[in-house]
């Protein structure tokens, strides 16, 4: 049942070289996996430990492939280079043949069946595992990230672990309309100076607050360059890409996650206009590959791998925002590439345990999982669509603006001098958004406090600028506050808040991309609820002092509370976000999860829509697929239709004017031809032909097994020099006593790869590509072999018939 | 050898932090400061507005338990009440210790590691081996093909002390790398 190629069972020692786990030291040989060029360099000391299979045992696999007199399967055979895309059908019929040969065994003994019972239970148990971790690390990022954002503005007496908010839980001096004032909180100035108020403190505060956030940017982006390069950046558009079968070596590994956790908190700290949701999707992948090597079905089998992946980042947004169901939505609409009902099952499982592990550690001291809790549940009507309608053109504006404006700036980034100084750029954006924020309190206070303060809707018992309208001396027994008009201090949160607008919609065109991890949503939806609140004040006084309009008569009568100004900040919240993620059903379960507010699905949805719709209009492409676009990374894009009526001949290569395509054949080369092809050329792989005049069709073989079968066989098996020949075939003829050693490479050929005719339209082309994940597809005509289309030739073909450069995808 | 140690010291240290992180979740005592009753009263009349923090349980936190002194008497202190909104709050104190000293430790190991890599080591190699035997350098290995030969005159000790030192010196390759192909020639990541 081993297809003696593709079938590792005894890979136990080795297949950790296909991990990330670069650091285990591999009992056998080590195979550097870190080179980026084609051949890896095979190291030296074999050790004789790995066990031959018993012979004689058929694989089923599609078509029979019989085990030959390979004994044993060569260590790295089936396993992939750095930066190259994986042959999904080849892992799928891995892992059937796996599942198969435990499913048969498990009749034979106790141990065998239960071996077959762990193993279908491995995947739950993973989930619960990932679960567990994930939580915990977004519990301990939360706790962490607030404490060290109070730092920049002074110390807690009492402990200095605690932040503002907890120093103060149990004092008795906060009065009403200071709820954060108590003696053991120390601002700077007053631990400095000895006083907090005059000119001089207010000074010395800001000189802190600038200091403070100097050093932690520092602090981040120095960890990143140190130890673990591939920790800045959201991290989603690098994950999209290695869920579609995209391999990046230590992308998701040990030193990856722990330099991510610690560094995220530290940018989020700095007052960097960033949020930590991307970068959590980023840990929870992290979790989730490194938990995947204690179990040997999905060390081994990168298919398997990448639905486990899924599931953790859904687990990822689950644990940022507390919304399981919408972090599994996120997960099947934005991240992954395939999602089996199977994952959908599992993923909902690991974003259930993360956020109940989450809400056991506690981290806002109030049961809640997310700052943004709201609990008014007022009415809206029907005529408010249009302002709704308003802030999703505003979204979808304001998305199409963002992702344009980044990714001119990540592409200058890339290519001038400024990418040479990344550590001066941290610090030069840092000092920029300090100065500038620390004036403006609704730009000093961490942005997930404004949002939810902007959130919030005002009732009698909230004290803050927002609220502060003007009293009219009756009091009534309910809850909510009738609307009045607007006292001097909204006047004034109006024009700063306005101020911040303008401000964070510049910064986070900076920010986002730079070298430390840095995520999206949060500033997004700052922008948005900034807008939205804005937006719902002013419609609060136009109905209060025009209530007589028509459009407001017959609803919003005076004394009434009709407007509430903290749904549009929701609404805008979403708009924006919308804009620029282009998330559509995810964004509107994350919201009504976020808030608890299930009334108002239908101004979300609305909101939703006409962002997209409008940001669409304006550029095809969300923010995270620019980045992949901007990366040049092979990434087939599952959402775009191809609609040109190109053929297979027109794509594939050689073209008329290349030299012809390297083929191997079945019997007649030797060890030295086919060493001297695998040396001129760099194609990842080979299709093997009868002969060099029929050109029929025998299979494929990959440049990677080539190389480690012919060296392994060099020098282990007798015989074999630079005249043997190399053959393809099943059955052997006799060889001349004088000949030397035939060479039988035939268990490492794919014998059934992919074929389409010469005249097959490019739109079946590429869905045969984005529906089976293949890497080349070979191409016939009149039954012969007569070219090869590989997924970078169709991304380039894809690229210039959109009229963009063809030489921008880098990667295989 | 030194940094060898520091390397497996670091995982056993995220290891121990991550079960002290859950284990004091989970035996964490309530500690009885770590309760509380919050009650926000409005200004009422002439009364201003108020906040009243207390330490009771769940079945005390209501406006006649907590809010004391009451600033009304008599009849009015039932309207008063209704305008208190009074809530139930707890916090585990524990694990806010706990993890912030956690991370703190954690980030200063980190950068006392991050200054003895790129500071202290190559001085120390070049005093112990000599300028000459060094092949590998904090920078530019660009194309440095051959697998890493290991020419110091070091006497091995032992096997696996070698080879957790060989894997020590790939992941630092690993890691220049990486820095290359992001912040040098922003292959990945732009």
């Amino acid at each position: 049942m081993e297809n003696a190629g593709y079938c590792n069972d005894s890979f136990s020692s080795l297949q950790s070289g296909t991990s990330d786990e670069d650091m285990v030291e591999i009992a056998g040989a080590t195979l550097d996996f870190s080179s980026t060029d084609d051949v890896p360099p095979l190291d030296r000391d074999y050790v004789s430990g790995y066990p031959a299979y018993g012979s004689g045992t058929d694989c089923t696999n599609g078509a029979p492939k019989l085990m030959d007199l390979l004994d044993e399967p060569l260590p790295g055979v089936g396993t992939y280079e750095d930066f190259n895309t994986i042959d999904w059908v080849r892992e799928k019929s891995k892992d059937r043949d796996r599942h198969r040969e435990i499913a048969s065994k498990s009749k034979e003994s106790t141990w065998a069946l239960m071996k077959s019972v762990s193993d279908a239970f491995s995947g739950w148990l993973l989930m619960l595992l990932i679960g567990l971790m994930s939580g915990a690390l977004a519990g301990g990022i939360d706790i962490s990230a607030h404490w060290m954002t109070d730092l920049k503005d002074g110390v807690c007496l009492n402990g200095f672990w605690f932040n503002h908010e907890h120093c103060c839980w149990n004092s008795n001096e906060t009065t009403f309309v200071e709820r954060d004032r108590c003696p053991q909180w120390k601002t700077w100035a007053e631990l400095i100076l000895g006083t907090a108020e005059g000119s001089f403190a207010y000074i010395v505060n800001y000189l802190m607050y600038v200091c403070w956030a100097l050093l932690f940017a520092f602090l981040a982006v120095s960890l990143v360059r140190a130890f673990a390069p591939y920790a800045c950046g959201s991290g989603i558009p690098e994950i999209k890409t290695i869920l579609s079968g995209f391999i990046i070596r230590g992308y998701l590994g040990k030193w990856t996650l722990v330099i991510k956790t610690i560094t995220l908190v530290l940018a989020v700290s700095s007052g960097l206009s960033l949020g930590k949701e991307g970068p959590l999707v980023h840990v929870a992948c992290c979790c989730g590959n490194i938990l995947c090597h204690v179990f040997t079905k999905y060390r081994k089998n990168e298919a398997k791998r990448r639905e486990v992946l899924s599931a953790a980042a859904a687990v990822g947004v689950s644990v940022a925002f507390g919304a399981p169901i919408g972090g599994v939505l996120f997960s099947l609409e934005e991240v992954s590439y395939y999602f089996p009902l199977k994952t959908l099952w599992r993923s909902f499982f690991a974003a259930l345990v993360a956020a109940f592990t989450l809400r056991s550690i506690n981290p806002f001291g109030n049961s809640r999982l997310v700052l943004f809790y709201v609990e008014f549940h007022s009415p809206w009507h029907l005529l408010e669509l249009v302002p709704f309608v308003l802030l999703g053109i505003f979204g979808g504006l304001w998305g199409a603006f963002f992702i344009r404006a980044n990714i001119a700036w990540c592409r200058r980034r890339k290519t001038t001098r400024l990418g040479h100084y990344p550590v001066l750029e941290v610090l030069l954006v840092t000092a920029v958004t300090a100065l500038l924020a620390f004036p403006n309190e609704y730009t000093r206070m961490s942005t997930s406090e404004l949002i939810s303060e902007l959130f919030n809707d005002c009732t009698p018992l909230d004290s803050s600028k927002l609220c502060d309208y003007i009293n009219s001396n009756e009091t009534k027994s309910s809850n909510e506050l009738p609307d009045r008009p607007a006292g001097l201090n909204v006047y004034m949160a109006m024009w700063q808040l306005a101020l911040a607008l303008v401000f964070k919609m510049v910064i986070t065109v900076v920010t986002f991309g730079m070298k430390v991890p840095s995520g999206l949503f949060i500033p997004s939806m700052a922008v948005g609820a900034i807008a939205g609140r804005l937006l719902g004040v002013g419609m609060e006084q136009l109905a209060y002092y025009h209530h007589d309009w028509v459009i407001f008569r017959g609803w919003c009568s005076p004394g009434a509370d009709c407007i509430t100004p903290g749904l549009y900040a929701m609404v805008g919240a979403a708009a924006c976000l919308g804009g620029v993620t282009r998330m559509t059903v995810s964004l509107v379960v994350i919201m009504f999860e976020l808030t608890g507010g299930l009334e108002y699905i239908v101004p979300l949805m609305a909101a939703a829509m006409t962002s997209k719709w409008v940001a669409d209009a304006l550029g095809r492409e969300g923010i995270y697929e620019a980045h992949i676009r901007l990366n040049g990374y092979p990434f087939l894009e599952a959402k775009e239709e191809f609609s040109h009526k190109t053929l297979a001949m027109d794509v594939m290569r050689p073209r008329r004017s290349d030299p012809p395509l390297s083929v191997l054949t079945q019997d007649s080369m030797s060890v030295e031809d086919v060493e001297t092809l695998i040396a001129e050329t760099s194609y990842s792989g080979f299709p093997v032909v009868v002969s060099h005049e029929s050109q029929r069709l025998v299979g494929f073989v990959l440049r990677r097994d080539l190389t480690i079968s012919i060296e392994n066989a060099r020098r282990r098996q007798d015989g074999i020099v630079s005249t043997s020949r190399v053959f393809f075939t099943e059955y052997i003829p006799p060889q001349p006593p004088s000949s030397p050693a035939p060479l039988k490479l035939r268990p490492i050929m794919d014998l059934s790869p992919f074929t389409v005719t010469d005249q097959t339209a490019m739109e079946i082309v590429v869905d045969i590509f984005r529906k089976l994940g293949l890497r080349q597809c070979l191409v016939t005509h009149n039954g012969r072999l007569l070219g090869i289309i590989t997924k970078k030739d169709i991304l380039k073909h894809m690229a210039q018939m959109a009229n963009r450069d063809p030489d921008s995808i880098l990667f295989n | 050898m030194s940094h060898v140690c520091i390397n497996v010291c670091i995982q056993l240290y995220l290891l121990v932090c991550f079960l002290m992180i859950l284990s004091a979740e989970i035996s964490a005592a309530k500690n009885a400061e770590d309760i509380r009753c919050k009650c926000i009263c409005p200004p009422y009349k002439d009364v201003n507005g108020k906040i009243y923090n207390q330490n009771v349980s769940l079945k005390d936190c209501n406006c006649l338990h907590v809010v004391k002194p009451m600033p009304v008497e008599g009849k009015d202190v039932e309207a008063y009440c209704l305008h208190c909104e009074c809530r139930y709050e707890e916090r585990s104190s524990g694990t806010i210790k706990v993890t912030i000293i956690v991370y703190l430790s954690l980030l200063g190991l980190l950068l006392l590691y991050m200054v003895y890599l790129t500071l202290l080591e190559p001085t120390l190699k070049r005093r112990l081996f000599g300028h000459s035997q060094l092949i590998q350098s904090d920078d530019d290995d660009v194309g440095d093909r051959q697998p890493f030969g290991n020419t110091r005159d070091v006497p091995s000790h032992s096997n696996v002390l070698n080879k957790v030192e060989h894997a020590q010196q790939r992941w630092w390759r690993q890691v220049q790398e990486q820095r290359k192909s992001v912040f040098d020639r922003h292959v990945v990541l732009s």
